[in-house]
């Protein structure tokens, strides 16, 4: 995983609540086994006019021009500003994969479904919750300034906004320490693997009727 | 001060407490399906891990395979779209390699593996289980833990058996009352949703309780839990009784002789404490609730059968007009049209949250001895599992639904999501008894209206929705 640590980047705003996964990257892209090249195909049916497939080129497609993403002044954004409960609906982890293929590194909104927000600190990608009326006015000054841009700074949990302004951020302290450093889970949790084999071992004697084996 | 189920399940799974506030949390069942454990098997073999405990996962394919007899035949060579067919292949070939019990797609126990847990006695209550998709909340019908995780943490489970978790709210729905004729579970979760909305249970455990609850069926309780994450709450419950145990008895994985009676025994603490304290408690009225339909492209958009299309102008905030105008244009519907006036395309009966056999019989009653309208393209019904086929054959009901009209088909989640050959056209409205409208899901353009599985049949036979509750029954 990528760590993150020190972020700046355009600005995209996707004035919509209740985006959900499906909308993200639609069901027939989640047919790949790899984890990359989701991109092209982030908000496909938003971005363009037409029925997406997968594993086909999709240079040649019309593009939809009122979609943000394609609006000239977005282009290269890397934070994306959205409305509550953002990523809501299916598990797919398709969906931050799509995201962080497509070059975001984090989102700020009022709200995440549950699903979606853990995934993406999987991810490298950072969804940043501040209340409804700081995303309103950040709403505000995207859209009355080309090229605006935020710099988010992960170690010191502040945002800074291009008028020199501050916003401080919560983040849980492991999943900071996780991104910061770019970890694996996996080989944390396995550093109580100890731990792991005595309550399993517990549960055994409790519980034996959950480990009986199926003929 | 007591506890709730969530509570007792919480500290029953408790390995180790962090100092940040989170814990890691043994999980007893993992089940796996082909499209969100293929990046988890490459992510073990690419840091030479091994499965930390085998007989804990369980897989079977379900998003992709498709649903025709002819196709079927041929077991996975019959799989048309070769993009799925390397998906469902992939899951093959990892469950052999890792050494995974997989119920392929030629077994008969094959299905969708929110209806396979339970039907095997796979899921029991007391659990923590947890699958690469966001209906894995159905089985904490069981006064089980369950919920949906991303494929990072379904290889976290697979090296680990456990995950990191934080502790989430408790939230109770406390449903009293006697529910009216025709009235059902999935009923119930929409009118809870249409409530609370799409993100009210959002970092909540969400209990489902009071009288209309506890004499429901393990099945209605399962399609209720389903649907718990179109309300945000990634976890849905019930507390156990004799319905859970009379459920669980005798099914394959359920425990037997000496073992059945120790677990008995412990599952009877499986229900929240009368003095456990929610952090939220939502009361709905039993008899309050109509048959539900939904009009737009949240869950949350939803309204009763005797209802309208709301207007732009009922909105609360200019978010919500918004979203109101979007689903009207995607919807290709007007404010203050009534639902019984939504003509439709197509019908599909299925998915994870309604394709039990209780959900076919409630369907089939309406079915029998009518016709399917002729202004419908297709009326479809897809059976949860290999066995809920096998059961509603021996009841006859696949002779009912096809003289009726509509396609009897083999088990998948097939239109639910449409990631197998069972779409819809553009703009073409579909009554199903599938989780989500939300705009595509169904297929590109595709407009979905949630309903009960008698509702959905009597929308098949009238050609637009109609009350249930008006439907003359054949007996």
């Amino acid at each position: 995983m990528k760590p993150f640590t020190i972020h700046s980047g355009i600005v995209a705003p996707m004035d919509r609540a209740n985006v959900d996964t499906d909308m993200i990257i639609p069901k027939q892209f989640l047919k790949s086994i790899k984890r990359s090249g989701f991109g092209p195909n982030l908000f496909d049916e938003l971005r363009y006019l037409d029925e997406g497939q997968p594993d086909a080129d999709n240079s040649g497609r019309p593009l939809n021009p009122e979609f943000v993403l394609n609006q000239a002044r977005y282009q290269g954004a890397s934070v994306l500003l959205a409305r509550e409960n953002f990523g809501c609906g299916s598990s797919r982890e398709h969906a931050p994969w799509a995201l962080e293929d497509f070059g975001f590194r984090a989102i700020i909104a009022p709200s995440y479904a549950d699903i979606f927000f853990n995934n993406s600190f999987k991810n490298g990608l950072l969804p940043i919750v501040l209340d409804e009326k700081t995303v309103d006015t950040l709403f505000k000054e995207v859209e009355s300034q080309e090229g605006y841009s935020l710099s988010i700074d992960l170690e010191n949990q502040v945002i800074n906004t291009p008028s020199g302004q501050s916003i401080a951020f919560e983040v849980d302290a492991f999943r900071k320490h996780c991104l910061l450093n770019g970890l694996d889970d996996i080989g944390l949790t396995l550093q109580d693997a100890e731990a792991i084999r005595q309550y399993e071992g517990q549960r055994r004697q409790s519980s034996p009727w959950l480990f009986d084996q199926v003929k | 001060m007591g506890k709730t189920l969530y509570d007792k399940l919480w500290d029953q799974h408790v390995v180790k407490e962090r100092d940040d506030g989170t814990a890691l949390i043994y999980i007893d069942r993992q089940l796996l399906h082909e499209v969100t454990s293929p990046q988890a098997f490459e992510g073990l073999r690419i840091a030479g891990r091994k499965p930390w405990r085998l007989d804990a996962n369980l897989a079977t394919p379900d998003h992709n395979v498709p649903t025709t007899s002819v196709e079927r035949e041929s077991g996975i060579e019959g799989i048309q779209d070769p993009v799925s067919k390397i998906q469902v292949k992939t899951l093959d070939e990892n469950c052999d390699e890792f050494g995974i019990v997989e119920f392929k797609m030629k077994d008969k126990r094959q299905g969708i593996v929110h209806v396979v847990g339970p039907e095997q006695g796979a899921t029991l209550p007391g659990m923590t289980v947890v699958c690469g998709d966001s209906h894995t909340a159905t089985h904490g019908a069981f006064a089980a833990l369950a919920h949906g995780i991303g494929t990072s943490e379904v290889e976290h489970v697979l090296a680990t058996q456990c995950l990191i978790q934080r502790k989430m709210k408790n939230l109770l729905i406390n449903v009293e009352g006697t529910l009216g004729a025709g009235i059902t579970g999935k009923d119930v979760v929409l009118h809870v949703i249409g409530i609370i909305g799409t993100a009210g249970g959002n970092g909540c455990a969400m209990e489902f309780g009071g009288s209309a609850i506890r004499s429901m069926s393990m099945e209605g309780r399962m399609t209720m839990c389903n649907m718990a994450i179109e309300a945000g709450a990634r976890v849905g419950m019930v507390g156990f009784d004799q319905i859970t145990a009379d459920y669980v008895k005798g099914r394959a994985y359920a425990p037997k002789g000496e073992h059945w009676e120790l677990a008995l025994a412990a599952w009877e603490d499986l229900k929240s404490d009368a003095d456990a304290v929610f952090d939220k408690v939502v009361e709905i009225k039993a008899e309050a609730i109509k048959p539900q339909v939904t009009w737009g492209t949240s869950p949350e958009m939803v309204t009763t059968i005797d209802g309208f299309v709301p207007k732009v102008e009922d909105a609360k905030d200019d978010v919500e007009k918004s979203a109101i105008k979007r689903a009207h244009e995607y919807m290709g519907l007007e404010g203050g049209q009534a639902i019984t006036d939504i003509q439709l395309d197509r019908v599909f009966i299925g998915s994870c949250t309604n394709s039990r056999i209780e959900d076919l019989r409630a369907a089939a009653a309406v079915a029998k001895g009518n016709k399917v309208a002729s202004s419908l393209k297709q009326a479809l019904v897809v059976p949860g599992s290999g066995l809920v086929k096998e059961q509603a054959e021996s009841e006859g009901l696949d002779k009912i639904f096809v003289e009726a009209g509509f396609e009897w088909r083999e088990p998948g989640c097939s239109m639910c999501l449409a990631m197998n050959a069972d779409k819809l056209g553009n703009g073409e409205h579909c009554a199903s008894t599938s989780n989500r409208n939300f705009e595509g899901r169904q297929g590109y353009g595709g407009r979905t209206h949630l309903v009960s599985p008698a509702m959905a049949a009597a929308a098949a036979i009238a050609g637009h929705f109609v009350d249930v509750r008006d439907f003359q029954l054949a007996d």
